[in-house]
């Protein structure tokens, strides 16, 4: 049976690829920390792309039928974990998003988008019908609520907002009738009004604050304007590598994690970032294309939710970055800083793999 | 049975159009549209960074340059002003400025500061709201010792980081209010002055000249500010410092004025309310000009407080008129050797015409007055000038009618600026029947002739007025404009091309107002031969003033009017004492600043006879050796 996991067959195109983006991002955290107290993130994040690389590997070998059988454990576990963190999680930044294990703090809701991947895979590879269902709708939705729930409780908006395109991607993959699909936009629509008046207060002003950046320039609109102006202060060709005076001199906020394309757009100009953005492109249409040579549905479901999800995150970080989606603080795969992140973007190019070794199996 | 189970599991798995179900080949659609909609976000977010980065790049590189860059202002010290001799009036003394960085300014902070620092909260407000663009706004200069400690103490990253302590100057104006009219006063640009065109140049929290030689060369007297440009932290912790564009120093004034000659006439003019006019009237150079009550210009400087203004600006006596260019007060009798010269030019009499005075005259159904209540009796025109005869100038100005006096009054100057380098002169009134058609379309009446004869009716003066009047009458018939900065070409008004006979005839009755007996004998001078004219001028009508039984505030104006030397005058003085009751009170003033200007000569022509270090007189009330140090 193992011989069909050999080396070879790895996507390579799609491990350069991120490799490439990796070390992009590497450069640039070395580049925006340098004299800063974070200024050992760079060597820190090289161990967090190592073993990401391992846990990548581990995925690739095992086979994504045995882990999607194992769903229900995963979900529980997962749900469990978020409960925990809950519980006794680190508050960092004002929200409890972080946990304890073995000395390294772990971001819980990181890992659930990979539960998440599995379950929505699982389920809909399951069904019989053609098409969905109200009932089979509500009862996956319910299933996605709940972990999204309970991460906005931390609050963490941002991630949780992370876990919606895992679903609505598996959901059209699967398909959905027209009707359907025009009553959930109405739906939809109704709800995001209403949805407004339960979020935080910061969050409500970091929405504000994006459709009007100047009116507090000072306050929440702040990051916006600061980001912008990176942005723009790398013009066509960039200020160059550690010579860009909003990342260096703190106007630009945490240019290792959430901002650092803006750091990276300031240092390298609009040349660097069509070459980052399309590495991104070529990540994420290296994943769509193991999707489209899957041997089956399962796992073409798994490699378009880890399309999607990536997707998402390229589409609201570089967004927030050009002013053109509000602050919601999620990370930029590959690039930011940052264990959990890191480790659950190679955990999921792990499953991407997995799929393409199997994809000559039957 | 097995088949038909088989077949039955294979319709199950097959959907209505034929294809198994776990086949992924019918999402392949689905999956196109996917990388369509990924092809769209991408170019959606290029998009965003070719419209930062490519079509706006100087827009965001000029607010990170903003952003890091914080440029605080070397202010540069305005010009002094010095008198002719370059002896110092206004001189710059070293301070503190606060100013606030816009960029931090945070409105919560306003209150503490605004109380700390005595401002008041509203008024801070309103300043900051109005920056517009500025980088920063300086709102109080001349901090205490007490303040600065304050600031240095609060302007930490976790405090008040806008405060920014700069160097800046304090105007030092003389003492007591010594030369404040001529010399004028600096304060902070106004809100008025900000919406007018020609203070486009400036910015909110500059300091200009409000008035006087200040205001008129304001634009030699102020520097260029510098700038100095340190990079800055997102806390506002100076990194590097960048460039250095050092402040260009405002240029010295180098005035006409002479502080030995002002010392004297601020003096003579101690509790008294008038003026005090000198020049040259060779040139139009002002020597002296003094203005009383007068007002602390130091209070000035910077923003003045709401009381110390109050109390300026609702003093009954309007302390901040230059009564010098701005009194606008009948001339009374010193208007007259311009009647005499117009009756002399224009035939109407000559040096031998006699008019009986029997201490008043009837015109028109109205009988004037002399002062002289027993009459002069028989009476020439130099006799006439130097008694002040009332009757003679009556029949004098009969004969030539007002448009007649006014056209000689006009080259003169009476009724026309002087066009002298100081602020809001006021230019006075000549009648005329043109003026009064035009002021009150009413025909003029020969009747109102009379008074202006004796320079009482509609007539009105400004002490340089008469004093440029009666000087160019000395000066050949000569005017020149009054200046008072040195190194201007004199500039030639009005030649009256007089004869040189009417001209000496005139003269000669001045030089017997003082020298043989006159009016003005008490300004009479050894070895100079000193020319003038006495003046007792009614501030209203003499029944009104009987009826309402007023004695200072209605009491006539005193004037006195001199030149000297005779022949070829360097120097003429007019002295207006308001409510002086009778002009001899006038007289002193004019012959102190004579005296003190003839003695000086002799003093500089001959400098071995120098034996002791001159010493000023005592100036307001301030001991002799204050005095000296004032004036040195």
């Amino acid at each position: 049976m193992p011989t069909y996991r050999s080396i070879r067959d790895v996507d390579w195109p799609l491990l350069i690829v991120t490799l490439v983006l990796c070390g992009l991002g590497v450069l640039q955290i070395y580049s925006a920390t340098t004299a800063t107290r974070w200024q050992d993130a760079w060597w820190k994040q090289i161990i967090w792309i190592g073993s990401g690389l391992l846990l990548m590997w581990i995925a690739a070998s095992l086979d994504y039928h045995a882990l999607l059988n194992r769903v229900p454990y995963f979900y529980g576990g997962a749900v469990g974990l978020l409960l925990v963190t809950a519980i006794i999680g680190n508050k960092v930044f004002g929200s409890t998003r972080w946990i304890h294990i073995a000395g390294f703090t772990l971001q819980t809701s990181e890992f659930v988008k990979i539960v998440l991947i599995l379950l929505v895979a699982k389920y809909l590879s399951d069904m019989k019908a053609q098409t969905l269902e109200w009932k089979d709708l509500a009862k996956l939705g319910g299933l996605v609520a709940i972990p999204m729930l309970l991460v906005m409780k931390e609050p963490d908006l941002g991630t949780s907002l992370t876990y919606i395109p895992i679903l609505v991607c598996g959901v059209l993959m699967a398909g959905l009738r027209w009707r359907y699909l025009l009553i959930l936009a109405g739906a939809l629509i109704v709800i995001l009004p209403i949805g407004y008046h339960f979020l935080k207060p910061y969050q409500k002003d970091r929405l504000v604050s994006f459709i009007y950046p100047d009116r507090d320039p000072k306050g929440t609109g702040f990051q916006v304007i600061q980001s912008k102006i990176a942005v723009g202060n790398g013009g066509m060709w960039g200020r160059g590598a550690k010579e860009s005076s909003q990342t260096h001199l703190g106007f630009l906020p945490v240019p290792q994690t959430d901002f650092i394309f803006s750091s990276f757009a300031e240092e390298h100009g609009f040349v660097g970032v069509v070459i980052a953005l399309v590495l991104y492109f070529l990540l994420i249409m290296q994943v769509v294309q193991n999707a489209q040579t899957a041997t089956d549905r399962a796992g073409l479901y798994v490699c378009m939710g880890v399309a999607a999800l990536l997707l998402f995150h390229v589409l609201v970080n570089v967004g927030m970055v050009v002013g053109r989606m509000p602050i919601t603080g999620i990370p930029l795969p590959l690039m930011s800083s940052g264990g959990s992140n890191t480790w659950s973007i190679f955990l999921m190019l792990g499953l991407v793999n997995s799929v393409r070794l199997r994809r000559f199996v039957n | 049975m097995a088949i038909i189970q088989s077949q039955r599991r294979r319709e199950e798995e097959i959907s209505p159009d034929g294809l198994v179900r776990d086949d992924p080949k019918p999402a392949a659609a689905k999956i196109a549209v996917f990388q369509y909609l990924t092809v769209a976000v991408f170019v959606f977010l290029i998009s965003g960074f070719w419209n930062l980065q490519v079509q706006n790049p100087d827009v965001y590189s000029e607010a990170a340059a903003r952003n890091r860059i914080k440029s605080t202002p070397i202010l540069a010290p305005r010009g002094r002003i010095l008198d002719r001799d370059g002896r110092v009036i206004v001189d710059n003394k070293a301070s503190y400025s606060l100013l606030l960085n816009r960029d931090q300014i945070k409105w919560e902070h306003l209150p503490a500061i605004a109380d700390a620092l005595q401002l008041d909260y509203n008024d801070l407000t309103a300043r900051i709201r109005r920056m517009g663009s500025l980088p920063q706004i300086i709102i109080k200069s001349q901090l205490t010792r007490d303040e600065i400690a304050w600031v240095e103490s609060h302007q930490d990253v976790n405090t008040y980081p806008e405060m920014q302590l700069i160097k800046s100057w304090r105007r030092q104006y003389p003492q007591d209010g010594f030369a404040a009219h001529v010399v004028g006063y600096v304060g902070e640009i106004s809100e008025s002055e900000l919406d007018s065109p020609a203070f486009l140049d400036y910015h909110q929290g500059d300091i200009i000249g409000k008035d006087g030689l200040e205001r008129e060369y304001d634009s030699t007297l102020r520097g260029i500010d510098g700038q100095q440009r340190v990079l800055v932290d997102n806390m506002g912790r100076e990194r590097q410092m960048l460039t250095t564009q050092d402040a260009v120093p405002g240029k010295d004034l180098k005035t006409t004025l002479d502080l030995d000659l002002q010392a004297v006439a601020e003096l003579a003019m101690n509790d008294k309310r008038g003026a005090v006019v000198a020049l040259d009237p060779r040139d139009g150079e002002v020597l002296a000009m003094v203005s009383r009550p007068t007002f602390d210009a130091n209070k000035f400087t910077g923003r003045i407080s709401r009381t110390d203004w109050d109390e300026i600006a609702n003093d009954p006596h309007k302390p901040l008129l230059n009564r010098a260019i701005q009194a606008q007060l009948a001339p009374g009798s010193t208007f007259k050797p311009i009647m005499a010269l117009a009756g002399l030019e224009t035939g109407v009499i000559d040096d031998t015409t006699h008019f009986h005075c029997s201490g008043g005259a009837s015109f028109y159904g109205h009988y004037f007055a002399c002062h002289l209540k027993g009459g002069h009796g028989d009476i020439e025109v130099h006799r006439a000038i130097a008694q002040s005869c009332d009757v003679f100038f009556y029949n004098v100005g009969n004969r030539l009618g007002i448009d007649r006096i006014a056209e000689y009054a006009d080259i003169a100057g009476i009724g026309h600026k002087t066009g002298i380098d100081l602020p809001n002169e006021t230019q006075g009134t000549m009648p005329s029947t043109k003026w009064k058609l035009r002021m009150s379309r009413q025909k003029w009446y020969a009747g109102e002739t009379i008074s202006v004869a004796i320079g009482q009716g509609a007539v009105t003066v400004s002490p340089l007025q008469i004093a440029s009047a009666l000087g160019g009458l000395g000066a050949d018939g000569e005017w020149f404009k009054p200046h008072l900065v040195m190194g201007q070409k004199s500039v030639l008004l009005r030649n009256g091309n007089f004869k040189p006979e009417n001209l000496e005839a005139v003269v000669s009755g001045m030089y017997a107002v003082v020298n043989e007996g006159g009016t003005g004998r008490a300004a009479a001078l050894p070895n100079v031969k000193v020319c003038g004219k006495t003046g007792t001028a009614q501030v209203a009508s003499s029944s009104l003033t009987k009826g309402a039984g007023l004695k200072t505030a209605m009491a006539n104006n005193a004037w006195f009017v001199a030149f000297a030397p005779m022949e070829n005058p360097e120097i003429v003085v007019a002295a207006l004492f308001e409510n002086g009751q009778e002009s001899y009170n006038a007289v002193p003033i004019v012959r102190d600043v004579l005296k003190a200007y003839f003695d000086k000569k002799e003093r500089q022509a001959h400098p071995e006879m120098q034996s002791t270090q001159w010493v000023a007189p005592r100036i307001l009330g301030q001991p002799s050796a204050r005095a000296t140090e004032i004036v040195q």
